[in-house]
């Protein structure tokens, strides 16, 4: 990449943050929430095309770094008496941690066998949460007190309930993630992620260890779902099985397809089209997963590449 | 009841169990095997079985034999007749891709799903069985059409089992598996091998189903844990090895049996997903799988 094709790509992501910033100064209440919500799922789904758009690797288990994150975060909190940045701390090793583990024993497969693999591991995860009711309270799971959820800022207690508060901290997690997959992209250790994905047989034959590259883009990108699912329990005061479903798998899946695989913008860009697009759809019947199951077959039928993977082919190939 | 009674109604239940998970895994271990292709909707066929079986059970009120006759016949033509359209319009143009075929299955599992909802509702519905005699144990009493599920489960076994190693259209189905070009080569329409393929594993899913469904009732979300079930099985038993996929399916049903009975049926759950994943990462080709191709 040529500088200043970084220059323009860094410029690029800068000016999306600062759009974001300036939207909830005029955007209406529903949708300064939904928005706040949004964000902190496109942190997940970063996390989750760090993984599937630049080390091919499809994951069909991502719920469960997502949900790591959040029961984490909920549970210390909730059991434990952890304040705001410890449990949204424990959340985030608890994902990096686990996706450690599950790395090790899953990336001994490859292709379908590793996504068969995820699919049964998340499923066990989902299981082992039913399992211990008594302490997450399975399906219909728990509120977290609003006394919890108290943010100290400059010795003032603020709550994370706090609709402006909470759109700024989910605005300052997915951008922290976006920038991080930034660099990750454009660093040497990015650059062997692709070249993994592209031929892992010639990368191994040039000398990288390519398992324990996998591994640490696993690790990386199950802390930032993590982080999500973590931060999704703290703002929104809600953690559930639900959550640790296969559905939560799907999305992420479904949100980087639309946006476009292995690009840094897309995740954002899919997960508000969906998001919008099962909102809305919602309103007219209950069965609107209907409109996630046909949008990924029509993706994977004729629009592979996604919005900024076509984007990117016909008009600007500088886009990271 | 005691261990003893407790223990056989357990395996009684597991036995069940097994067979017709070995009906509904061996159709996915068929899809796999041959076209290489994981189909996560499987499950889908299986519950639209179950739909199907209670839609042909109204349309003869009164008489719940003849009505499950029917659903026995009916409901497989038609899903046969959905999975030659998906694999045709869907699967085919996709070139057999193995990843870009699961997420196209993905989402066919949820619009089949959301379809079902929309049209049958939310509500679990029951079918009466074709029978109802109890065999009766000294401790307890056992239903018969249990009994004849399993009688038919092994009956559609060996069934398939003859098709594919006695009969011709089972020779040219072997071939296409064991190598696609050459087949091509020789004249077998692989194309057409493919859709009856994929319409052999939906029926056998779906027929599952209708079995099933007068122990069960009928519910759209009842796919979900055939599915991982039969991916338990298939994997267990080697991808594409029918009999690895039956002894499998044994192995699982009477220990998923056990287990519910005496603990929980979400440990059970557990245990079997944590086994299978191990199994795949240390012997990826399954427990009685020869060397994969």
């Amino acid at each position: 990449m040529t500088r200043a094709a970084s220059r323009r790509a860094l410029a690029l992501h800068l000016a999306v943050l600062a759009l974001l910033f300036a939207l909830q100064f005029v955007l209406p209440a529903y949708h300064h929430a939904s928005l706040a919500r949004i964000l902190v799922l496109a942190a997940f789904a970063v996390g989750y095309n760090l993984l599937m758009g630049y080390t091919g690797l499809l994951s069909l288990g991502h719920a469960m770094f997502f949900a790591a994150g959040l029961y984490g975060a909920g549970l210390t909190v909730h059991h434990l008496g952890f304040g705001v940045p410890s449990g949204f701390l424990a959340g985030c090793v608890a994902a990096f941690l686990l996706a450690l583990a599950i790395g090790a024993i899953a990336l001994r497969t490859t292709g379908v066998f590793f996504m068969i693999v995820t699919l049964m591991f998340a499923q066990a995860g989902f299981l082992t949460a039913l399992y211990f009711n008594e302490i997450t309270r399975g399906d219909e799971g728990f509120v977290l007190a609003a006394a919890a959820r108290v943010l100290d800022i400059g010795g003032q207690p603020v709550a994370l309930s706090e609709p402006n508060l909470r759109y700024n901290l989910a605005l300052a997690i997915f951008a922290a993630c976006l920038l991080v997959s930034l660099v990750v992209v454009r660093s040497s250790f990015g650059r062997t992620l692709v070249a993994v994905r592209e031929n892992e047989e010639r990368t191994r034959l040039l000398g990288y260890n390519t398992f324990l590259y996998k591994l640490a883009a696993l690790a990386l990108s199950g802390a930032m779902s993590g982080a999500a699912g973590a931060a999704y329990a703290l703002l929104f005061g809600y953690v559930g099985a639900t959550f640790a479903a296969i559905q939560y798998s799907i999305f992420p899946l479904l949100w980087v397809l639309l946006g476009g695989v292995g690009t840094t913008l897309g995740p954002l860009i899919g997960t508000v089209l969906m998001f919008y697009l099962v909102d809305v759809s919602s309103e007219y019947t209950t069965a609107y997963m209907i409109v996630v199951g046909a949008a990924l077959v029509l993706l994977v039928m004729w629009f592979p590449r996604g919005i900024l993977g076509t984007v990117r082919q016909r008009w600007a190939p500088w886009l990271p | 009841m005691s261990l003893g009674p407790n223990l056989l109604l357990a395996l009684l239940e597991g036995t069940l169990a097994a067979f017709v998970l070995a009906v509904t895994a061996l159709g996915l271990s068929l899809v796999f095997g041959v076209m290489r292709v994981v189909n996560v909707a499987h499950g889908e066929f299986f519950m639209l079985g179950a739909v199907l079986a209670w839609a042909f059970s109204q349309v003869i009120p009164g008489m719940p034999a003849a009505g499950f006759l029917l659903a026995l016949i009916g409901s497989p033509i038609v899903v046969g007749a959905v999975a030659v359209a998906v694999d045709r319009a869907v699967l085919r143009r996709l070139g057999y891709e193995p990843e870009a075929t699961i997420i196209a299955t993905i989402g066919l599992l949820y619009v089949v799903q959301q379809l079902v909802l929309t049209f049958y509702g939310p509500t679990a519905r029951p079918v009466v069985a074709p029978i109802s005699f109890r065999v009766l144990f000294p401790w307890f009493g056992y239903s018969g059409y249990k009994l004849i599920v399993m009688a038919a489960s092994a009956a559609l076994l060996i069934a398939t089992w003859f098709t594919l190693m006695r009969t011709r259209i089972g020779l040219v189905m072997r071939a296409t598996q064991f190598d696609r070009e050459t087949a091509q080569a020789f004249g077998i329409p692989v194309d057409r091998v493919y859709s009856m393929i994929f319409a052999l594993g939906a029926m056998l899913a779906c027929v599952a189903g209708v079995l099933v469904v007068p122990i069960q009732q009928a519910h759209y979300l009842m796919g979900l844990d055939p599915l991982l079930l039969s991916f338990i099985v298939v994997i267990l038993g080697g991808l594409g090895s029918l009999r690895g996929t039956v002894v499998a399916a044994f192995v699982i049903g009477l220990s998923d049996g056990i287990i519910s009975v005496f603990f929980s049926p979400t440990l059970a759950k557990i245990l079997a997903t944590l086994l299978v994943a191990l199994v795949l990462v240390f012997k990826p080709t399954g427990l009685f799988g020869a060397r994969g191709r």
